[in-house]
């Protein structure tokens, strides 16, 4: 978090202690007129209207409320909602959910850049289809998705267009009208605010948008979300949002730059593969495969200095790689193999430089270790041995 | 999840990295896991005619840290060994003495294993029967 963005939270917590649904004390209004100004500057940061700003948890709970609240809301027009299989996990965990209460959802595959094929999208869309689901810049490989023309195609046919713009958001310039967003989430701590709070834009004329409620109460948030309101954590957001929108163009370049010396270094080692569409995609990521080593391995050298993630998902109880790799065709020999590098506003040259020597010795180290090298260079095919799967 | 000292010693500092000659006769080498499920392990021993004692041992591993000491530790351990000997080592010891935590228990398994394909591997060419283990779910 932006230590500013922690200055502009601490007097919410003891000071201005009061709460923002008491309308009828100082207190209260104090902090309701903080809520407020936070409300319009995250609303000015992706060009809204402060109305249509649904302050929520985080984008796992605006993913939720969006996906099922919006199923919930349009069940008369229809049941059927589109998606990919590179989403976030909340997208894709709450399609499953409107799944099993009767929904429709085609989840379409990706080329295998990460991009989603425009033509399929479109011919994927039937008179039961409520809602498109496509996210912004995906988390594992930073490809942007074609927003302007999906929202087009989604327009042309009277569906809605919901993005969750949780890494884009903060990062590059996203405007709601420009790109003509109905729903969106994201949340504060990607765009160096606080944890624990985040967004749902909820569009209010051409079309007029409307969620089910997904946590009841006292009418909270236009009725949308229930719950007393999180002031610091809010007027960190605020902050957050405020700051973004004053730093993203110089911030955007300067992470570019490091990013790309970042990854042309590492292109020079032997049979190493950048995953997903480089001309589309967030400053601040790449995704590389470094063929013959193991992701967690490689992590292992240098993650007391560097906070990397692999690929791999052998740190968690499942022994499955990325599907997010997976679904761009990539073979799991190559997901596990991959390392995903995330730059933010406070990495510096001295620590790209760090990164560029301590990757490089330790794949370098590792394939001498690794028996699939060896046998790469020897010229074995290695998928041509019977491997026992265990 | 943390590393416990010892796994990250042998990541840093691993034993008997390396290759033996596996045209030879008194050579065994095991290959076991898949590229697929992110661990291969190869495990070789060389063992002394006279003296049936395994005199090396060497490993190369694509996998994690823990995959990788549970390779090098189990190098270390062949060296000085008999075959019969050789046998006897559980994955469970492994885990025991890496502080392996629950999902790394496969780590173990695995290297368990590639022991037990090298010794086979030394049997068959030595006109041994092969052994038949039982299998341990990874």
């Amino acid at each position: 978090m932006d230590p500013r963005v922690l200055e502009a939270m601490l007097p919410y917590f003891v000071e201005k202690f009061g709460n923002a649904a008491s309308r009828n004390h100082s207190f209260g209004w104090v902090a309701e007129e903080a809520v407020d100004y936070a409300r319009e500057q995250v609303a000015k940061l992706i060009n809204a209207d402060p109305k249509e700003i649904i302050f929520t948890s985080g984008a796992t709970e605006s993913d939720n409320l969006a996906l099922k609240g919006v199923y919930e809301m349009y069940a008369s027009k229809g049941n059927h909602i589109i998606t990919c299989t590179t989403e976030h996990k909340a997208v894709l965990d709450s399609c499953k959910h409107i799944e099993k209460i009767g929904g429709q959802v085609t989840y379409l595959q990706v080329q295998p850049d990460g991009l989603i094929d425009l033509k399929e999208l479109e011919a994927a869309i039937t008179d039961k289809t409520i809602l498109i689901s496509i996210m912004y810049g995906n988390n594992e490989i930073g490809v942007i998705q074609p927003i302007k023309e999906i929202s087009q195609i989604a327009r042309k046919h009277g569906v809605l267009f919901f993005t969750d713009a949780t890494q884009a958001v903060g990062k590059v310039p996203v405007d709601v009208m420009a790109d003509g967003i109905d729903l969106m989430a994201f949340s504060g701590h990607k765009m160096y605010g606080p944890k624990g709070v985040g967004a749902l834009y909820v569009r209010r004329k051409n079309p007029r948008v409307k969620v089910t409620s997904q946590m009841d109460g006292g009418g909270h948030e236009r009725g949308m979300r229930s719950g007393t309101l999180n002031v610091p954590g809010i007027v960190g957001f605020g902050k957050a949002a405020e700051l973004c929108m004053q730093e993203m163009e110089s911030e955007a370049k300067r992470l570019s730059t490091m990013r790309d010396r970042l990854e042309t270094e590492l292109m020079k080692l032997e049979e190493a593969y950048v995953n997903g569409n480089t001309d589309h995609r967030l400053p601040h990521t790449t995704n590389i495969s470094f063929k013959y080593v193991e992701g967690e391995g490689l992590m292992m050298g240098f993650n007391k200095n560097i906070a990397l993630s692999s690929g791999s998902a052998c740190t968690s109880a499942s022994l499955e790689p990325s599907y997010v790799l997976k679904a761009l065709g990539l073979g799991d020999d190559l997901a596990h193999s991959s390392l995903r590098f995330g730059l933010g506003r406070f990495t510096t040259d001295e620590q790209i430089d760090f990164t560029i020597k301590a990757v490089t010795d330790t794949v370098l180290k590792l394939r001498e270790m690794s028996p699939l090298w060896e046998m790469f260079k020897e010229g074995v095919d290695i998928n041509a041995i019977e491997w026992a799967h265990h | 999840m943390a590393y416990s000292d010892k796994v990250i010693d042998h990541y840093s500092n691993p034993k008997n990295v390396g290759t033996l000659d596996k045209s030879k006769n008194n050579v065994g080498t095991g290959l076991v896991g898949a590229p697929e499920c992110g661990d291969v392990m190869r495990l070789q021993i060389e063992v002394d005619e006279v003296s049936g004692l395994i005199s090396d041992a060497k490993f190369k591993t694509f996998g994690c840290g823990s995959a990788i000491a549970s390779s090098s530790l189990a190098t270390e351990w062949l060296k000085g060994k008999s075959v019969e000997e050789a046998l006897a080592i559980d994955n469970m010891d492994i885990v025991e003495e890496l502080n392996l935590p629950p999902v790394k228990i496969h780590c173990s398994v695995l290297a368990e294993d590639a022991i037990k394909a090298a010794i086979n591997d030394y049997r068959v060419k030595n006109g041994l029967a092969e052994l038949v283990t039982e299998e341990k779910s990874h």
